[in-house]
Formats: structure tokens, sequence, C-alpha cells
């Protein structure tokens, strides 16, 4: 197991490097740093528009392999991304960026696949009735309806809400209100009330996805044998499907999980934006539109590590779930 | 005369708003302990019935009718009401034990589940140790350590033997066991039938066995009923109902059955035409159309399951007296489908096909993750045998034996790993890329499922043409080929533009045999090609088989498990066994007198539908499953189930362990067992006249 863990580690190392070397490449070749200093007025002097690029790296006099050998040695041996355009630590950015959307991340994803699987297990309980119906149009309105549709929809309700009750209850901008002070509760409630709208963006998409896939693997296996013998052991149906059906039906969606949840870090970047949230979607973002190629490369690293973890995660969660391809 | 435990009273089950009635009327009733043999093809309702007893019928299927259970009526019962009786006073085994077992539980846990379903205080402790008592008395060994394991993990045989242990958990009064044994090999089959019996006697309770195979029923249940097209057409003590059946489809499917007591080339009685499909039936008998002895009376309404007073057992049909009394004899019923005339053939011809000590080996790559080598499945080792111009070769053996394995490497044409296939002649390691094409023109495969084999977008006649087109032959001579070997598998050419599904099991099987035949080829290699049709469609395909070895001179590679089957069809016998040859010669000497105990053993586990015969004759139950392809055996692979080792003496049972049996001959044959003068041992059971 040990060896296999360690093989894997350096094959998701080299793989992880190749996707960072091809991110730098293509985001110094598409991305133009010098455009911020251009038009200024009065303008800048081309000679301290070069010093600029040449503290980040980007001098255009140098070929990009070179510049890419250049920031690689320096990340391998310093462990630092470079500057970013503002100046600032393109790692010690990402690090607190990270973490900012984790916390929001990992709220919405969690819920979204308990629930979603929850959904599409009723759903396929009870196929072509009602239930099954109103969660199927539902999930495929909500996956036809763009991000910042729902998220303003539910900024919309949550100010009519506001205005009803007659006091700030819901507050839905950035993670914090600005100079709040008081104990750590009040801190915290603070903090939770800026989740809220958010998360709940965030949690009625993957419902809907996942609820699509939960419920055609658990069909598959509605009308299994194994489902039959359990019944004629004396389950009743739903204790049957449950018990039985549904560890079986997750197996396939374990994948995707993993997956989707290392995606979703960096692209949940449209509810970011309009709840304000300085996270990694919106980092990403912004340095493509500040022609940023260290934190662009940077932010591409970060997703691909995310995106291999994930990967190893399926495979454990694999071999959890389904006994049949244990060692 | 005490109530009965179960009784079914004129039981209809409809599908799709009654658009498909799939059972029409069932009554039937099990006594205390009994066993009733529940007989029938696809399609004719006897699965569906017995689910209708369990409440497990989709919600979507209309029952009426009366199920009652010791007095209490089952039918219209809460599934809350139902589920305490279902795995408490009923318990059901199911087909396919790999599919019927949750595949992400223990088995242990599953055991454990179905005892603390019905006794909610029993402790996870004492659950464990009654299952771990319960896997001992079906014969799993070491039961401790079994109860850990997962299904997948498991052999057939002891998977089922595990749905078994689950099914007599809580003592049961009855037990439905819908073909238990189906999905399984003759000899592990033997051990299930016969550890039903023994669940059948630890708890006293009623077994219903559904089964398609008369003989399975013919040694093991009290009385049996016979199901078709939804309904029971006769009903009789198991003496009864072979002695004197009544109804012309039980006469017709007892002489369609193969069996092991005839001899090579033995004419089968074909029932022509196929079951109907629930919701196409018309007015009259549905077994009119099928009937030789119908009359226009029999079109006009069916007949009721009435009493046959001149055999005192119940049958459908309104030519019972007449059949019963011996006025219509049953030998008459159905006529005997004349032979092909028989062609003397030079018999100096070289072999069609000289196997020499064939191995094939794969290595097996352990874990998902891991991707070790941890192994290596020796599949085929040392495999010799050769196919007379002209003759059929049946290559039996149990699954995992590498048959399969052999026909593939036959097939492919190529070099083998190790040892040498000789093709007429021709060593196939040697040919060049244009010789093998032309030889595939000699080489054709029937594959054993029709509905697989063949492509379901494409019409008849371009599925039949294919092998054609590959020859590079012109449009013209195309289509008169196609037609005429749609003619001579004796379907219509008409239906040339058809699609398979159109078609039934055998005729589809037809269509395969078209196809292989159209190239004109000297070997055809048989791959199962009658196990996965209806015993009345099977004994059609085979006399067919033997018209057209007949007419062409064909020579057969006729994989099969089915003993019976062989019987009728095999000129020599090459039995296998992990990987091996154990015994090679002429069928008749190998089912007259085997020599190998493990062919002895193989010919005393298949059922014989004569409950007589099966009463008197002694079976070899082997113990245990076909060992791991993956271990090293030094000496007899079979030593370790060969149930003539015990007999022998000690210096003869050292030399089983130390030294691997070479083919020699022994009386007219070759035999690889060191003791194959002493077989006689284990008596004369495995011959049955």
């Amino acid at each position: 197991m040990i060896g296999f863990v360690l093989r894997r580690f350096v094959n998701y190392v080299l793989l992880s490097a190749f996707a960072t070397a091809l991110g730098y490449v293509l985001a110094s070749l598409t991305l133009n740093p010098a455009a911020r200093f251009l038009g200024r007025n009065p303008p800048i002097p081309q000679a301290s528009i070069d010093a600029s690029l040449r503290q980040v790296g980007a001098d255009p006099g140098v070929p990009v392999l070179t510049r890419l050998w250049d920031w690689s040695l320096h990340l391998l041996t310093t462990g630092s991304l470079g500057i970013s355009a503002r100046g600032t630590e393109v790692t010690a950015d990402i690090l607190a960026k990270a973490g900012t959307s984790l916390r929001l991340l990992v709220i919405g994803t969690v819920l979204g696949a308990v629930l979603g699987v929850a959904v599409g297990v009723w759903g396929a309980v009870r196929q072509y009735r009602l239930v099954d119906k109103v969660t199927g149009y539902g999930s495929f309105v909500v996956l036809a309806t763009p991000t910042f549709v729902v998220a303003v929809l539910l900024m919309i309700g949550a100010t009519q809400f506001n205005n009803a009750v007659g006091s700030q209850v819901i507050t839905f901008t950035g993670e914090y209100s600005a100079g709040i002070t008081g104990s750590t509760w009040d801190l915290l409630k603070d903090r939770l009330v800026h989740l809220l709208l958010p998360t709940i963006t965030l949690t009625i998409f993957a419902v809907a996805s996942y609820s699509r896939y939960q419920r055609s693997a658990m069909l598959d296996v509605l009308s299994a044998d194994f489902i039959r013998t359990a019944r004629a052991k004396g389950r009743g149906r739903a204790s049957a499907l449950i018990q039985h059906g549904v560890r079986v039906a997750l197996i396939p969606m374990s994948t995707f999980f993993a997956y989707s949840f290392g995606l979703i870090l960096t692209g949940a970047s449209v509810t970011e934006l309009v709840f304000s949230w300085n996270g990694m979607g919106q980092y990403l973002i912004d340095s493509i539109s500040n022609n940023d190629i260290n934190a662009s490369a940077g932010t591409i690293l970060f997703t691909s590590v995310l995106v291999l973890i994930s990967g190893t995660l399926a495979d454990v969660l694999y071999a959890a779930l389904d006994p049949r391809v244990r060692i | 005369m005490p109530d009965p435990l179960l009784s079914v009273d004129d039981l209809h089950v409809s599908f799709r708003r009654g658009a498909v009635p799939a059972v029409r009327g069932v009554s039937y009733h099990v006594d205390q302990g009994e066993f009733l043999g529940i007989v029938g093809e696809s399609g004719s309702g006897k699965s569906v019935s017995s689910l209708a007893v369990m409440g497990l019928l989709p919600a979507s299927a209309q029952i009426t009718g009366s199920i009652r259970l010791g007095g209490k009526e089952l039918l219209g019962l809460s599934d809350r009401r139902m589920s305490a009786l279902r795995g408490s006073d009923v318990a059901m085994v199911f087909q396919d034990p790999l599919s019927a077992l949750t595949p992400v539980f223990t088995i242990g846990r599953q055991i454990a589940e179905a005892l603390t379903l019905h006794d909610r205080r029993l402790s996870a402790h004492a659950a464990r140790t009654r299952a771990e008592e319960l896997l001992r008395l079906v014969g799993l060994p070491t039961p401790a350590r079994q109860l850990d394991r997962f299904p997948h993990e498991l052999s057939g045989g002891m998977r089922q033997r595990v749905m078994i242990a689950m099914a007599i958990a809580n003592d049961p009064k009855l037990i439905i066991a819908d073909e238990p044994t189906t999905a399984l090999d003759v000899t592990i089959q033997a051990q299930i039938l016969d550890l039903l019996q023994k669940a059948r006697e630890v708890t006293g309770a009623a077994v219903v066995l559904i089964t398609h195979d008369l003989g399975v029923v013919a040694g093991n249940a009290d009385r049996v009923a016979v199901m078709y097209a939804g309904r029971i057409v006769e009903e009789a003590p198991v003496h009864d109902l072979f002695a004197s059946p009544v109804m012309p489809y039980t006469v017709g499917l007892l002489r369609s059955m193969p069996t092991l007591g005839a001899h090579r080339g033995a004419r089968l009685v074909p029932l022509v035409g196929r079951p109907p499909a629930p919701g196409s039936l018309d007015a009259g008998c549905p077994f009119a159309p099928r009937c030789p002895a119908a009359e226009d009376r029999c079109r006009t309404s069916e007949p009721p399951l009435a009493l046959v007073p001149e055999v005192g057992h119940a049958a459908a049909c309104v030519r019972a007296s007449e059949i019963a009394s011996g006025q219509l004899p049953r030998g008459e019923v159905f006529p005997v489908p004349e032979a092909a005339e028989h062609v003397e053939r030079v018999s100096a011809e070289p072999p069609v096909l000289e196997v020499s000590d064939l191995r094939r080996t794969y290595p097996l790559i352990k874990g998902r993750f891991l991707r070790q080598r941890a192994g290596t499945v020796k599949a085929v080792d040392g495999v010799s045998f050769t196919v007379r111009a002209g003759t059929t070769l049946g290559l039996v053996g149990e699954s995992g034996c590498g048959k399969t394995t052999t026909v593939q490497q036959v097939l492919e044409l190529a070099g083998a790993e190790s040892g040498t296939i000789r093709v007429t002649g021709l060593n196939t390691a040697d040919l060049s890329k244009t010789q093998r094409l032309s030889l595939r023109k000699d080489v054709q495969v029937v594959f054993q499922d029709p509905m697989a084999a063949l492509d379901p977008r494409m019409t008849v006649a371009d599925i039949v043409a294919e092998p054609l087109t590959v020859h590079g032959i012109s449009p013209d001579e195309i289509e008169r080929r196609v037609l005429a070997a749609l003619a001579d598998v004796g379907l219509d050419p008409s239906h040339a533009d058809r699609y398979p599904h159109e078609f039934s099991g055998g005729q589809r099987q037809r269509i395969g045999i078209a196809r292989a035949l159209v190239v004109h080829p000297k070997l055809l290699v048989l791959d199962e090609p009658v196990s996965a049709l209806d015993v009345s469609v099977q004994a059609g395909v085979i006399n067919l088989l033997s018209d057209l070895q007949e007419q062409r001179g064909l020579s057969y590679l006729f994989v099969a498990h089915d003993l019976a089957v062989m019987r009728h069809v095999a000129d020599d016998l090459a039995v296998m066994y992990l990987g091996r040859v154990v015994e090679h010669g002429p069928a008749d000497a190998l089912f007259n007198d085997p020599r190998h105990p493990y062919t002895r053993a193989l010919l005393s586990a298949v059922p014989v539908p004569d409950p007589t015969a099966e009463a008197r004759r002694e079976r070899i139950l082997l113990q245990g499953d076909l060992p791991s392809p993956l271990d090293e055996i030094t000496g007899c692979r079979f030593a370790a189930r060969c149930p003539l080792k015990p007999l022998l003496s000690a210096a003869q049972q050292t030399r089983c362990a130390s030294e691997d049996p070479g083919q020699r001959s022994v009386a007219g044959r070759q035999v690889a067992c060191h003791h194959a003068e002493q077989t006689h041992q284990l008596g004369d059971a495995a011959v049955v006249a």
C-alpha cells in the first residue's frame, strides 16, 4: 500500500509540474503585463516599465522558456511563486484566499452531496411519480440558470425578508461585517450569517447535478437481485432500498464526488464575485484581468494539486465503498 | 386430512394493466414437509407464481385469487405484515447467487441480518455465532473465517450454500427455491440438491423447487406440477408423472430431453414451435399450435385441469383419457423425425484438428492500486486431443476447467504459447497471413448465447453473408449461398430481411449455424450451442446439427457442460479438469465404463429424468470446489477431491500426492490416473441404463 501511495505521489508531482509549466507558458504568451503601464498620463518611462516587469520575471526580452526555468527554479528553491502585479507574494496570497474559499465551499459541497444523494434516491424510488417529476424538472431549471441569477434572486429575497422583519437579519456582502466588534460568539455568528446565501447558492447547484447522477445510479440498483434477496429475508421495501441499495448506488458516485470537490474550489468564481468574497475564484479572475502571469500560473498549480488530491481521494473512497476492488 | 401448509387458489397475475397475463388461474397446494417440483420453460409463469407467494412482485402486477399459508390469507397483506412472514415462515433461494447477495457486505453480516430482522433482541455476538453454525450446517469449510469474506470471494457453489443458510436461518415452514442450480456445474448442482434435502430434513420445511430441468425434479420432488403458458397443465406424484404422463406437452418434454441412457445418434423428438409469449394467446389450448395430436376442439376452448380417472392424476387435455387409456399411445403422439441418410465416408482422412500439449497461462494482476503480479493462472496446462474427420469430439468439464481458453486458442489460428495446434494438418504457428485467412473458412464457430452473438441491427441476410464478404465473393454468389444456408438450417429464406429479435431463441441459434456454414467449413466449433435454449427447443437444434454432419461430413468440436447432450452427439469425448484432459477416448467407452474417477463422478452427478433410476442410483458426491488454477499442485490435480483416493492403499495414495499422472492408454482410451484400473471400486453408479 505504501509503495502504491509513493508511486502515485511521484506520478502526481510530475503531472502537476507539467500542468503548471504549460500554464505558465500559456499565461506568458497570452497575458501582457506591460498593458497596465500603457496609456497612463503622464506616460511612464520605458525604463521603469521594464524594471517593473523584470521584478515580476516578465521581461519581454527574455525567451519564455528561460523565464519558465527561472520561475520554476525560484519556486523549487524558495517555495515562492513570485511577485504579483500588485507587488505582493503570490504564495501568501493563495494561501490566504484558499482558506476563505475552503470555508465557503466545504459546507456547500458536503451539504450539496448529502442532499443531492437524498433527493436522487427519493426520485429513483418514486420514479415517474410527482416527487420524481418535481425534482427532475427543478434540477433542469436550476442547471439551466446562470449562477449569478440565482445569487441575485437570493439577495433580493433576503433584502425583502430584511425589510419585512425590519432589521438586517441576513447580511450577504463579504465574509464579515466591516468593523464588527464584540465577543467571539458575535463574530462567529456574523460570519455564519454571511455564509448563508453563498452556501445556499452553491448547494442548490450541487444538489441539482448530484441528484440526477444519483437517481440514475439508484435506478440501476432498484431491480437488482440482492434487493429482492433482502426483501425475501424480511426487509420492507424502503428499508431494503436504503440498507442495501444506497450503499451500492454510491459506488459509482464516489469518483464524481471527489473530482467535483477539487474543481469546485476554483469553479465557484461567480458566487465569490457576486457575494464579494475574496476567495480563489475571484483571485483567478483578478489575476487574468490584471495580466498577472505569476498569479495565474500559481492558481493553475493550486488547481492541479487539488485535482490530483481529489483523484487519490476518489480511489480511496472507491475502495472503501466497494470491497471488490480492494487489494 | 390436515390443512395444507400452502394453498394457492385460482391465482391470476398480470402486468401492464392486464395486457400481459403471466399466470392464468393456477391452483396448487403444498403439504407440511412436502417437496413439490414446479417444472416449466421460460415464460411459463413458474417464477411469477412463486414470487406472488412471497409477495415480491412489483407493484405494477395485478394479482387476484387466493394464497393461504397455514390457513392465513397472504394476498392483500400490507408489506409490513408480509415482511414479518418473509424470511421467517417462507424463505426463498434464488437462481444466481452472485447477483442475489449484496456485493458490499460480508456474508456474515448478511446472514446475521436475516436473523436479527426477525429477532430484534438477538445480540450481534449471538447472531454471529448462529451464522457460523448455519455455515457449518450448509457445509462451508472453516465457517468462522468465511463470515468476514465478501460474496465475490466465494465460488458459485459456496455462494448458493450461503443463500441456503440464509433461507433456513429462521426455521421456515416453506422454502421456495427458484432454479437454485441452473447457474452451477453438475457436480456442484448435485451437492446443492443434496443440501436442499438436508435443509428440508433439518428444518422440517416444505420445499417448492422451481426448475426447467425434469432430471432435477425426478430425483428430489414428491409431487410435480408442469406449467405451460401461465397454467398448470399436469400435476402428479413424481413416479406417476414420469411413468404415465397424459398431457401431450409433458409427453413431448420427456421425449425431447437428451438422456445419458441413450445411444450416440439416437434421434431426439423435438417440439416444433416455441412457447407462446404471454399476452399473445389465442383462444383454445395454448399448446395446440405445437401439439401433433391437436384436434379442432382444442383450438376453440381451453381445457381445464381435471382429474384423469385412468391414471389418477390431473391433466389439462381434452384427449387425456385417450392417452391415459392407451387408445392414443404416447409414443405416437410425437413422430420421431427421420434421420438424414447416413453416408459412409472414408475415415482415412487426416484428423481435422490435432491439439497437442497446448498451454496457455495468464498473469494474475491483483489490486486496483498495486497492480502487482500475484501469480500465474494456468488456464490450459498441457491439453491434447484430436478431432477425427467427420466426427464429433465432445469437450466437457466444469466452469474454470479451461474449455473456453482451449477453444479460443484453436480459433485464433495462431501459434500457441506452448504446444502445437494443427488444423487440417497445417501447424497454425507456421501460417502466413493469406494462409491464415483461407484457413479461417475451414474453421467456424457457433456461440452459446444466440441473442448476444448476433448484431441486432443487421438483417439475417447480412449476418449470414458477413463471412463471405470477408473472403471476397461476388454479390450474386453471396445471395445464392445465404439463401441456401438459411434453407439448410430449416429457416424460411423469405425471412432473410428480418432482424434477429423477430426470431425465437432456437431460430436465432439456427441463424448462428447458417452463418458458420455459409463458407463451407470443415470444422465447426460449437461452444455450448444449446445450453441457452429451452428444453423443448434444444432437441430440434441437436437434430439439425446431426443432420448437417451426416450430409456434409462436418467435424465438430462440441463444447458443453451437459453430459446428456454429449451422449447424443459425441463420437469421442475429452473430459477436462483444471486445465488438463483427464480422460479422452471413444464416447461409448467413456460413458459405459468411465475410468477416471472424475469422469465417473461427473457422470453420476447428472440428474436423470426417471425417478426410479434416480432412487436406485448411487451418486458419487465430490467434496469441495475446483481448486484455483493459481495453485501449484504436485502430484495429481484431482487428488484433493478424488473419491477413489481414500479407498486406495497408503502407498498408492502417496503416489497420487507426489507424482503427476500422465496420459496412459487404459481400456481403449487415454486416462490421466495412476489407478484407473481400480476405478470400479467406486461402484457401477455412473452407468445408468
